[in-house]
């Protein structure tokens, strides 16, 4: 590939998006499980130390406090590591933030295998999976550092639960200065393409970017598509792309099984069967880094690759 | 607020009855655990709560989250009958679209707080809103009602650890101590005692009382705190029906015509 791409961690600018909407509006307020440091909110506790409320090591009762917040008026952002928050407190989710209706905003750091070596334990690939399985609950994705600031602000003016991934895996820029970087309910076709099409999410954007431009070089034109929000999921884009191009390769950073893959895939086989190629994580990973492991199950720009040669070549 | 144990009594007898139609309308309910907490909504919404059923969503009212959902029954008849919507509308419980579904809809019934039923959520909710109102600075205080057999659940530990942390002084956890779960006494199950004990070394006040005594629930729940408070009240599975009182199997059991003719003429006669 080209030249090294400055890279971000997202939780830097989501840190700072919490604190310019708290400056903004009283209500907003944050929920932690002794997570101050992963979440990087040491400086939102020290700019508002009644806001931020760290119930300690309890996932059941920081999802718990954070409804009740909710319930007496607060916009609740809650801020935890995303396998924990999901896996241990899922039942507080799904009664008490999304069957209740709270305006609770679930934020899920260090998704997917971000913490690497830390092993299965601590990663985070069933959490979509799991969100998308609770009714109406918007999943939002972001994929960079502008989609991060600008989908934390929407979440925050908007009135009801919110999942939302933030990623601590560093990422390039993949909207380059758009805007609006995000969209709420829409998925963002940054590349357009008439061969194939490329839904991404996450780290796996500017994997699919790059794909695109080597795919480019062979001939091939991909569309990538930026899948922010995965619920609700923007139908129409994907139906386009179902009809327009040739095949559809979803690439993300978690269990395709009722993860981003799943989801495509249940809507085209309902409405525009084409090709797919689903690619994700599906198994508990060996030891080794998250630059690693991205590797190891094949979730790189070659790999994407050579995923829409296969397509390509089996559709015609 | 000051207490007339008489019109706390009427109304509790009132919410009895409604529990009785309704579950023997429906074909279901929990019965035995409806009138176990019935004296405590009856005390809570007839003396207590900073509560209007005109506004039932203004900000700086009292919060009762009924963490028992499966007594949603008894909430119910309360609600209606302090107003919150029509009494009539209990002949609905249970069937097919009704608002009145097995456990309470905060988005469908006026006057409830939260979507409850699995147990070990309305606590951690209940030190949600008591923080939310130190924050709001609006005077608001929360209860949160639970089943003795519920405190098997971590959640509420968690839950009772951060407000004893916290010194919660507007929080009050009101245990509807029936010594009953589903299926046999909370003793041979998994023992709870000395809960008292449990709470106080989690920093928590404790109030032992009777659980159908208006005036002593009424102290408990109002006298001021300088720490949150439980209040352990002892009660009888089933209360108000002899022969229901104290019986596992009317957890969830539904009153023959005969049983049902023999409960109205006793709870009538209170």
């Amino acid at each position: 590939m080209s030249e090294k791409m400055e890279e971000f961690d997202n939780r830097i600018i989501f840190a700072k998006t919490l604190i310019a909407l708290a400056n903004e509006d009283p209500k907003i307020v944050v929920v932690c499980n002794d997570s101050v440091g992963s979440s990087n909110l040491t400086e939102f506790r020290d700019l508002f130390p009644d806001r931020l409320i760290d119930v300690g090591i309890a996932e059941q009762n920081m999802v718990g406090v954070a409804a009740g917040l909710a319930n007496a008026g607060f916009t609740t952002f809650v801020c935890a590591a995303a396998p924990f928050l999901t896996g241990r407190a899922l039942e507080q989710i799904k009664a008490d933030v999304v069957y209740t209706r709270t305006n609770v905003k679930l934020c899920g750091m260090s998704p997917g295998i971000a913490y690497g070596e830390l092993g299965p334990t601590h990663h985070s690939i069933e959490d979509i999976a799991w969100m998308r399985a609770l009714d109406s609950l918007p999943i939002v994705l972001p994929a960079d550092e502008a989609q991060t600031a600008e989908a934390v602000r929407w979440a925050a003016n908007m009135v009801g639960p919110v999942f939302m991934r933030i990623g601590r895996y560093k990422v390039p820029s993949v909207s380059h200065g758009q805007s609006p970087a995000f969209i709420p309910n829409k998925a963002m076709r940054i590349i357009d393409g008439s061969d194939v099409t490329i839904i991404a999410t996450g780290t796996l954007v500017s994997r699919a970017v790059a794909a695109a431009a080597e795919l480019k070089v062979e001939g091939i034109s991909a569309r990538v598509i930026n899948l922010s929000t995965v619920s609700p999921l923007d139908t129409a884009e994907i139906l386009a792309a179902a009809k327009e191009t040739k095949a559809i390769i979803t690439a993300e950073e978690s269990v395709t099984r009722g993860g981003i893959g799943g989801a495509i895939a249940e809507f085209i086989v309902q409405n525009h069967p084409v090709p797919m190629k689903l690619m994700g994580i599906d198994t508990f990973a060996p030891t080794g880094s998250t630059t690693f492991l991205l590797e190891h199950f094949g979730l790189t720009a070659d790999s994407i690759v050579a995923s829409a040669r296969e397509l390509l070549k089996h559709g015609k | 607020m000051s207490i007339d144990t008489q019109q706390i009594s009427d109304l509790a007898r009132e919410i009895r009855i409604q529990i009785l139609h309704t579950i023997k309308g429906a074909g279901m309910g929990h019965i035995g655990g409806d009138f176990s907490v019935t004296d405590i909504l009856a005390t809570l919404f007839g003396s207590v709560l900073n509560v209007d059923p005109k506004d039932p969503n203004k900000s700086d009212r009292d919060r009762l989250i009924l963490s028992k959902g499966h007594a949603a029954v008894a909430l119910y008849s309360t609600l209606a009958l302090r107003g919150f919507f029509p009494v009539e509308d209990l002949k609905t419980f249970a069937q097919p679209l009704s608002k009145l579904n097995g456990h309470p809809n905060r988005n469908k019934v006026p006057g409830v707080e939260s979507n409850t039923g699995p147990l070990g959520h309305g606590f951690p909710i209940a030190v949600g809103t008591a923080i939310g109102a130190q924050l709001a600075k609006n005077g608001s205080r929360s209860f949160v009602i639970m089943g003795d057999g519920e405190l098997q659940e971590g959640s509420n530990w968690e839950a009772a650890m951060f407000a004893g942390h916290r010194k919660l002084t507007n929080l009050i956890a009101v245990i509807d101590r029936n010594g009953f779960q589903q299926g046999s006494p909370t003793s041979k199950t998994n023992e709870l005692d000395p809960l008292d004990k449990k709470f106080e070394s989690f920093g928590w006040e404790v109030r032992v009382v009777g659980g159908h005594d208006y005036a002593a629930l009424h102290k408990a729940l109002t006298d001021p705190q300088t720490k949150p408070r439980a209040v352990i009240a002892q009660t009888t599975k089933g209360k108000g029906v002899d022969f229901m009182e104290g019986k596992a199997e009317w957890h969830h059991k539904v009153p023959s015509a005969e049983q049902y003719e023999a409960a109205l003429l006793q709870l009538g006669q209170q």
